[in-house]
């Protein structure tokens, strides 16, 4: 499964790096959506994909029984995925405001910190 | 600038008397070491400071550093006294006390270090201090430029003197001057000659040689006693300092011969030219300077014990009468409220002490009898005889010394006992503190001139074995060494200096023509500069443009440039890609996921493209119910809904993804688009062929229970081992909450105001 995994995340980088060099800021942002979803794929793939054995104790235990699941990387997951929806939220909403204030979304004419010296 | 100050302000203040007090007691102290280091016993003192890279804070104090304090000290102490006069009233007076202070010390602590890199520190500290000082006046442009200019040439100069000094540490395995010296000249290294042309390019800077002379006639723009400090004892006889330390380890070549004799010569002539060239006093003592330091230089060029007794003596020489003519120019100043040596005539009677003084240092400058200068300026013609290039050096030293004579008279005959000129104020004698400074060094000219062996033994000769590198016989500074060829030079040179001094109105005018057609160093440079900021500004629009996209593109240009050449490079060899044994679930959870993102490349239409965000989250979400990590796709579902809804809510009060109605094509995007793809699948590949190490994972299996008390090891990762990690978490979500929640109450705020208008 990590070799599909890993043509899946190619995929999927590909498809956000380029809705991310549109022009428009909502495109950027569902390339950052997907982005964020690949790299954590990522991280989850490098731990190596272990089938249906959730890391988890056994009653009477005091190790897991035979081979589980990667605990570690998806303690890691978690943390990004969480992060990830932070990140975006804020996003949304500074996109939501600068709209409100600029009234577009094209990223070329969001330029107000650096305004090109020809268009004056 | 004497019109600034308030001539019944209180001058005995905190801020004017420390500095002179200190700076005293620091030349009673080192007065107290010229009997051991006459007797050829360096001190040295040491601490570390950075072990590791060899750098420690040493200082070495033999002759040549004695001279150089002593000098620094004794003239600091008497333009600090006079400055506290001469500044009295002024607001700002103790910024400047501190800043001349500051760069008393640095330059005390340049002429002591004896580590390489603690040398640099101190130089860059002079350099610095000095652009406060000459840009003191800061609310004049004028000031602030010249201030800039100064501070550029000499940093600049400093850095490739840097780059030698760790040359000369690499090659030589020390960077201690005293150990250097002593083993001797490296000419014979591979590296002598970069380390030679980096060393000199800081010297060259610092002590002003042709073509980069330029920086100190307007460093003038600093209140006389600045200029007192700045050029005569001290910041630009920085450079000759470095020159006569490392004469030991870096002269033995033609290369030095060469360098230094041209340089200095071509400098010391042309600076007397231009010398007799002004008509502000002040700038005319600033060419002088310049000769002097051309002349310095050019007899650092030799190696024999005339050359470099000439060389000690001129130094020792030329530091007081320059100190004690730029005073007296300062009293001058004050007292008549011009400098312009047109004007000036007939001073004496009302400025007795001034005149005299002024004629003392004058006399020593012109080198005549019985004075000092003439014995530095005898020395200086026995040792050019004695040189290797005597052929070139002679000429150029006549010339500059006859123009030095004509100066003299300029500066200090016309304007005391010349024809009475047009002033702007009644004149008037200064006060002591100010007369006490030239007075001091003006008589001092002359004792030594008679009494030489008050300096010979003590100061001269120490100074002669320190750049010689070894204990030297001496005897040479004397007053009358009888009829020989040295004095028929300087009776040439005296007549040549008194048809010049009776020529010097028709030879100015001349000489001004001259320069018109001349190259202009100082409009070249700002010409540099405008080249400079040309070149940052056109950098800048390349680089900056502002767009997003294209910031974008370059960063995911450099990523896969990047790391595929980093491949390329370390050939990690084939990769294996076996998707084989996959049931008919995982393609379908793939080819969901990819449907998903095609829909949202694809489309124009917002709904849609969520839709496709919400399938591809849902895939990955089933990736991991899939491969045994329940808690991840749980919480995975979760965000997923949360970020359709926000979408949902957000996106759709926002325009439509292609207001056109079409979306663009871009195929360039394209490409970079499926490189940085394909390239983070081949790194992902790469990793998960290579063995895998489950150290961590078996600690955290087998802690879980017995330490953690927990069964989900996830769980117990998350909120026991790796704490802080998710305590980090919360807190970037209720940050990115409250962010959120001030940017949308803005806009409901502002709205509500649009809806009340």
């Amino acid at each position: 499964m990590e070799a599909l995994t890993a043509l899946l995340v190619g995929v999927l980088v590909a498809a956000s790096v380029y809705l991310m060099l549109a022009r428009n800021f909502l495109r950027f942002l569902f390339g950052l959506i997907l982005l964020s979803n690949a790299a954590n794929l990522v991280i989850f793939a490098s731990g190596r994909m272990t089938l249906g054995a959730p890391a988890l104790v056994p009653y009477g235990m005091d190790t897991p029984d035979g081979v589980v699941g990667n605990a570690l990387p998806q303690a890691l997951v978690l943390t990004a995925i969480v992060i990830g929806f932070g990140l975006l939220a804020f996003t949304l909403a500074l996109a939501f405001e600068a709209y409100r204030r600029l009234r577009t979304l094209d990223t070329d004419k969001m330029n107000d910190a650096e305004p090109r010296e020809d268009a004056k | 600038m004497a019109g600034d100050s308030d001539p019944n302000a209180p001058w005995v203040t905190t801020a004017g008397m420390l500095p002179v007090l200190v700076t005293g007691a620091l030349f009673v102290f080192f007065l107290g070491y010229i009997p051991q280091i006459a007797a050829y016993a360096p001190v040295r003192w040491a601490w570390d400071w950075i072990p590791s890279l060899d750098i420690a804070l040493t200082f070495w104090l033999d002759g040549l550093s004695l001279m150089f304090a002593l000098l620094i000290t004794g003239i600091g102490t008497l333009v600090m006294l006079y400055a506290a006069k001469y500044l009295a009233g002024q607001p700002q007076f103790p910024r400047f006390a501190l800043y001349l202070f500051s760069f008393m010390l640095s330059m005390l602590g340049l002429v002591l270090a004896d580590n390489l890199i603690t040398l640099f520190v101190f130089w860059e500290l002079t350099t610095f201090t000095s652009y406060l000082l000459i840009g003191y006046l800061h609310v004049d442009p004028k000031s602030r430029r010249n201030a800039l200019q100064a501070l550029l040439l000499t940093a600049a100069g400093g850095l490739a003197m840097l780059a030698g000094f760790i040359l000369i540490g690499v090659t030589q395995g020390t960077f201690e001057l005293s150990e250097l010296n002593a083993a001797g000249s490296m000419a014979e290294h591979a590296m002598y000659l970069p380390i030679l042309i980096l060393v000199l390019i800081g010297a060259f800077t610092k002590s002003a040689q042709v073509p980069f002379h330029f920086w100190l006639p307007n460093a003038m723009a600093a209140p006389t006693p600045v200029s007192a400090y700045l050029h005569s004892a001290t910041m630009v006889k920085g450079g000759v300092y470095l020159m006569a330390r490392m004469h030991p380890s870096l002269s033995g070549s033609d290369a030095w011969v060469w360098s230094l004799t041209i340089f200095g010569g071509v400098t010391a002539v042309f600076a007397s030219f231009m010398a007799l060239r002004q008509t502000d006093l002040k700038q005319t003592l600033a060419y002088t300077t310049l000769m002097a330091l051309g002349t310095l230089t050019m007899f650092l060029a030799g190696s024999t014990g005339y050359a470099i007794t000439a060389a000690m003596t001129f130094l020792f020489v030329h530091s007081l009468y320059k100190a004690a003519l730029f005073l007296t120019i300062g009293v001058v100043d004050h007292g008549t409220g011009t400098r312009d040596a047109d004007l000036l005539g007939g001073l004496a009677r009302a400025m007795p002490i001034t005149a005299t003084v002024a004629a003392l240092a004058a006399l020593s400058m012109a080198g005549l009898p019985p004075f000092i200068g003439f014995i530095a300026k005898e020395l200086a013609y026995a040792g050019g005889l004695e040189m290797t290039l005597s052929a070139f050096v002679i000429p150029m030293a006549i010339i500059a010394n006859a123009l030095m004579f004509a100066v003299a008279g300029i500066v200090a005959w016309k304007p005391f006992y010349g024809p009475q000129g047009k002033l702007p104020h009644k004149p008037h004698e200064g006060p002591w503190p100010m007369l006490a400074g030239p007075v001091i060094l003006g008589v001092l000219g002359l004792l030594f001139g008679l009494m030489p062996w008050l300096v010979a033994e003590a100061l001269i000769e120490p100074a002669v074995a320190a750049v010689m590198g070894a204990p030297d016989t001496g005897g040479r500074l004397v007053l009358w060494h009888g009829v020989n060829l040295p004095l028929m030079l300087s009776l040439a040179t005296f007549a040549l200096g008194a048809l010049m001094y009776w020529k010097h109105q028709q030879l100015r005018a001349a000489l001004a023509r001259i320069e018109a057609k001349g190259p202009d160093f100082d409009a070249g440079w700002d010409r540099l500069l405008d080249h400079f900021m040309a070149m940052a500004k056109g950098q800048t629009r390349v680089i900056q443009t502002g767009v997003l996209r294209h910031y974008l593109f370059a960063t995911f240009t450099v990523l896969v440039v990047a790391v595929a050449a980093t491949m390329v490079l370390r050939s990690p060899g084939s990769v294996s890609l076996s998707l084989g044994g996959l049931s008919v679930r995982e393609w379908a959870i793939a080819g969901l996921a990819l449907a998903g993102t095609g829909v949202v490349v694809l489309t124009s239409s917002r709904i849609a493209a969520i839709v496709g965000l919400g399938v591809v989250g849902i895939a990955v979400a089933l990736i991991f119910i899939v491969y045994s990590a329940p808690d991840v796709a749980i919480t995975q579902l979760l965000v997923e809904l949360l970020v359709v809804v926000l979408f949902a809510v957000a996106a759709l009060k926002m325009p439509h993804l292609d207001p056109t109605g079409k979306q663009r094509h871009r195929p360039w995007d394209a490409v970079l688009a499926a490189s940085v793809g394909a390239m983070t699948t081949l790194v992902l590949l790469y990793v998960v062929d290579t063995p895998f190490d489950r150290r961590l994972t078996d600690f955290f299996e087998a802690a879980s229970f017995p330490e953690a008390f927990g069964r989900n090891i996830v769980n117990v990762i998350l909120v026991d081992f790796r704490t802080l990690d998710t305590f980090g978490e919360i807190a970037v979500v209720l940050v990115a909450a409250l962010g959120a929640y001030a940017l949308l109450k803005g806009a409901r705020a502002a709205t509500k105001k649009d809806e009340g208008q």
